[in-house]
């Protein structure tokens, strides 16, 4: 019986996902990792994830299935890899997505290490996405229901992670993943979803900020293009790309923030049309397929979690960096952020936004105009 | 799921005997009587109650009024370094204690709470390669104002039988009470408290196929003690609270019928135990035997492997239906050595991939055979894994 090891949250979907896998016939081990969160060590965590209460759902689904049920604590590693990496981007100035770091670092690596030494072929997690073997090549797939796609979370993965990778709702919808949760009688049917960052205490980033990192809230000026004071901020991390309520300025015409400059401290600020930003500087780029491409290529690319994709084209450098040259200026390019390259259903890999510019330097168009056929 | 399920964790809990469940039925719903009453329900109860203790009384070799039922062996060590060391204090004999840097969290918490909280001072012996202690420490830790020793008998996690009656004879010619934590000796090895040379002795049943929640403190006749369980004047007013008749039947019996198969069950135990001893270190490669070589619990067997976690071994074998235990209290799910293998002096990278398995009287050469199939692969796949934290 070929066993796989489901990590188990306590929520539906993961509850889902092992109840279809045990239908399915698999030799089933529920496993819940126990991550960082704030009041660590003083009993229970009192950070959304792994709650005493989500530890004994997941438990009990574990029981009803009649799956053995383990309980690891990666709490150490999850701090440094994943909420220290979240709190230096924001001393840099970025907007990091811990999320992505987590799947690549702590499910799929610290985790797929430990199911596959328990002998399991698979690790399976409740992610909304699909893999698909082709030519003995994997691929990873949006999941069937575009509100609930996870896909830009995975593409982090490679080929040796999808190998060993199930995503067992990925080919149903939330309503179906719900219904089915009845179905099998999981005692998390009816629990609501969560958005926010599983190691915040309150969902708040900016109290956690100003618990765990202070220098990341000094407050500085707020410039405009030209470098004219206009006001003052109260540290970068509150300030995102695009944001134009808050800022506490009054001026004739509508301000939004376009930069944040952590070497000044300083949130800079600017109109509509100079939010506006053509390109980007893709960094740590990685591609699913295990091969990196030398021409440039068209891609459809999200630049959040939750941004609606827009054509583009990417353009493949040396040392794992990209440039992608959007179709139309986007307003929310936002550093630290990962953008995550589709072509049609499947995802092909990402980078984190670096820089972004309001125009592609000239070369950029250069070589563009030279590899686009006429 | 898992071939078939193999119980190697009876340094942990026993079953108990069905002839010992079978000896205490009548205590819950016939003889249900508070031992202390005195109608004839309660002398019902009494009778068996002095029948268990001259059971047990005979066995250690010592006068029924000796022996004190508890609620555990936690409690029983609790009882023991507390009351001497309060009932010292209270004769005006000192403040120190020297308690061996091994025992089991029963004692050595106690003895960190009684040093943090209430002033006194403790040596922790150190122990040897093999976590024995060296009678010599003991004579060279003792002052002017010790006022209490206590060395467990048998250690829990590497199986080491420690020097007792060495270390009691120093002891006694000290006048300085020693107490020894024989909960992994129980049933096992030789209880004779004059043997031994002990002033006060910890069992619990639940390690010799005896129910859990009962316990046994041997203490001395002129021992110094101060209750510190006060309440009614139960067992002698050592150890207030209604007595757990039941148990304590059950205590008796169980330690009565190991005692009865000692010799030919320890034989048995010591050969399943050295072919697996001897099939892992011929399997595994960087493994090494925790604990002395022979001096050791009949059907203990504990290792080290180098860079693996114990705990993930454990889940690995658990999934192959082999349930055994790392040997220490720890269950944090962190790569931390035991205290006691630190002590012992093992490097980290050994210490975190500790491995105890302990026989009992179900354990077959099946048994051995289906763990020295599945152990080396679980061993191998970790190191291939690398699923060890750096
Ligand atoms: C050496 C030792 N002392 C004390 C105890 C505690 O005994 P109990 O479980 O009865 O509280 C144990 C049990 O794990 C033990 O091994």
């Amino acid at each position: 019986m070929t066993r796989v090891v489901v990590a188990m949250s306590g929520g539906v979907d993961s509850s889902v996902a092992a109840a279809l896998l045990v239908e399915q016939g698999y030799e089933v081990i529920g496993i819940m990792l126990r991550l960082w969160g704030e009041g660590e060590g003083a009993g229970a965590s009192t950070n959304r994830c792994c709650t005493l209460e989500d530890m004994e759902l997941a438990y009990r689904v574990a029981d009803h299935l009649g799956i053995p049920f383990y309980v690891l604590n990666v709490a150490d590693f999850f701090k440094k890899t994943v909420v220290d990496f979240f709190i230096a981007e924001y001393l840099a100035g970025r907007t990091p997505n811990p999320c992505l770091r987590c799947n690549r670092l702590v499910r799929f690596d610290w985790l797929l290490r430990r199911a596959l030494a328990l002998g399991a072929e698979y690790l399976a997690t409740g992610h909304y996405a699909r893999v698909r073997v082709v030519d003995g090549r994997y691929q990873l797939l949006r999941g069937v229901d575009p509100r609930k796609d996870q896909s830009y979370v995975l593409a982090v993965l490679g080929q040796h992670e999808l190998r060993h990778a199930m995503f067992p709702v990925g080919d149903y919808t939330k309503e179906e993943v719900r219904a089915l949760a009845r179905r099998f009688g999981l005692p998390v049917a009816e629990k609501p979803e969560s958005q926010d960052l599983c190691f915040l205490a309150d969902g708040d980033y900016r109290a956690f900020l100003r618990r765990h990192a202070p220098e990341a809230l000094r407050p500085g000026p707020i410039k405009d293009t030209r470098g004219r004071i206009l006001g003052e901020h109260q540290g970068l991390a509150f300030y995102t790309i695009g944001q134009r309520r808050g800022l506490g300025i009054a001026a004739g015409v509508p301000l939004y923030v376009i930069d944040l400059d952590p070497v000044e401290n300083a949130v800079i600020v600017g109109t509509a049309e100079e939010l506006g930003r053509r390109s980007c500087l893709l960094e740590g780029v990685h591609f699913v397929s295990g091969e990196f491409p030398s021409a440039p290529f068209r891609a459809t690319v999200k630049i959040r979690y939750r941004a609606r994709e827009v054509p583009a084209w990417i353009l493949p450098m040396p040392d794992r960096q990209a440039r992608v040259v959007f179709d139309e200026p986007i307003r929310d390019l936002t550093p630290g952020q990962a953008a995550v390259m589709y072509d049609g259903e499947v995802v092909l890999g990402l980078g984190i936004i670096m820089r972004t510019e309001r125009e592609p330097p000239p070369e950029v168009m250069e070589t563009l105009a030279a590899s686009v056929p006429a | 799921m898992a071939v078939r399920t193999v119980y190697m964790d009876h340094s942990a809990t026993t079953p108990v005997d069905p002839r010992v469940v079978e000896a205490m039925l009548p205590y819950f719903t016939e003889i249900y009587g508070n031992s202390a009453s005195i109608h004839r329900f309660g002398r019902a109860a009494a009778k068996a109650l002095e029948e268990s203790r001259r059971t047990v009384a005979a066995i250690l070799g010592c006068h029924p009024t000796e022996i004190v039922f508890t609620g555990s062996g936690t409690e029983s060590d609790n009882l023991a370094l507390r009351g001497v060391a309060f009932a010292q204090r209270r004769a005006g004999r000192g403040n120190h204690l020297i308690v061996s840097s091994v025992e089991h969290h029963a004692v050595l918490n106690t003895a960190r709470q009684l040093e943090e909280v209430f002033g006194f001072e403790v040596t922790y012996l150190p122990v040897d390669e093999h976590g024995m202690a060296n009678p010599d420490d003991v004579g060279r830790a003792i002052r002017k104002d010790t006022v209490l020793i206590s060395v467990m008998y048998a250690n829990n996690e590497v199986g080491t039988i420690q020097p007792i009656a060495e270390i009691a004879r120093i002891a006694r010619a000290k006048g300085i009470p020693f107490h020894t934590d024989a909960v992994q000796a129980g049933g096992m090895l030789d209880l004779d408290v004059n043997r031994l040379g002990v002033d006060l002795m910890t069992l619990s049943a639940h390690k010799f196929y005896g129910p859990k929640g009962v316990g046994v403190l041997y203490i001395r006749q002129g021992t110094p003690y101060l209750p510190t369980i006060t309440g009614g004047g139960h067992e002698r007013g050592r150890r207030a609270g209604t007595v757990n008749v039941a148990g304590i039947v059950g205590l008796a019996t169980a330690l009565r019928l190991a005692q009865e198969s000692r010799e030919s069950e320890n034989a048995r135990l010591r050969r399943l135990r050295d072919r697996l001893i001897q099939g892992i270190l011929d399997r595994v490669p960087d493994a090494r035997l925790t604990g002395h070589p022979t001096e050791r619990l009949p059907h203990h067997a504990s290792f080290a492997f180098k860079g693996i976690n114990g705990e993930e071994l454990l889940l690995a074998l658990d999934v192959e239906g082999i349930a055994a235990s790392t040997g220490s209290a720890c269950t944090s799910g962190r790569a931390e050595p035991s205290e006691v293998l630190v002590a012992m002096g093992l490097p980290h990278d050994w210490a975190i991939g500790s491995l105890r398995l302990t026989l009992g009287k179900s354990s077959t050469d099946e048994d051995i055979d289906y763990v020295l199939d599945v152990l080396p692969r679980a061993v191998a796949r970790l190191r291939e894994m690398q699923a060890v934290e750096v």
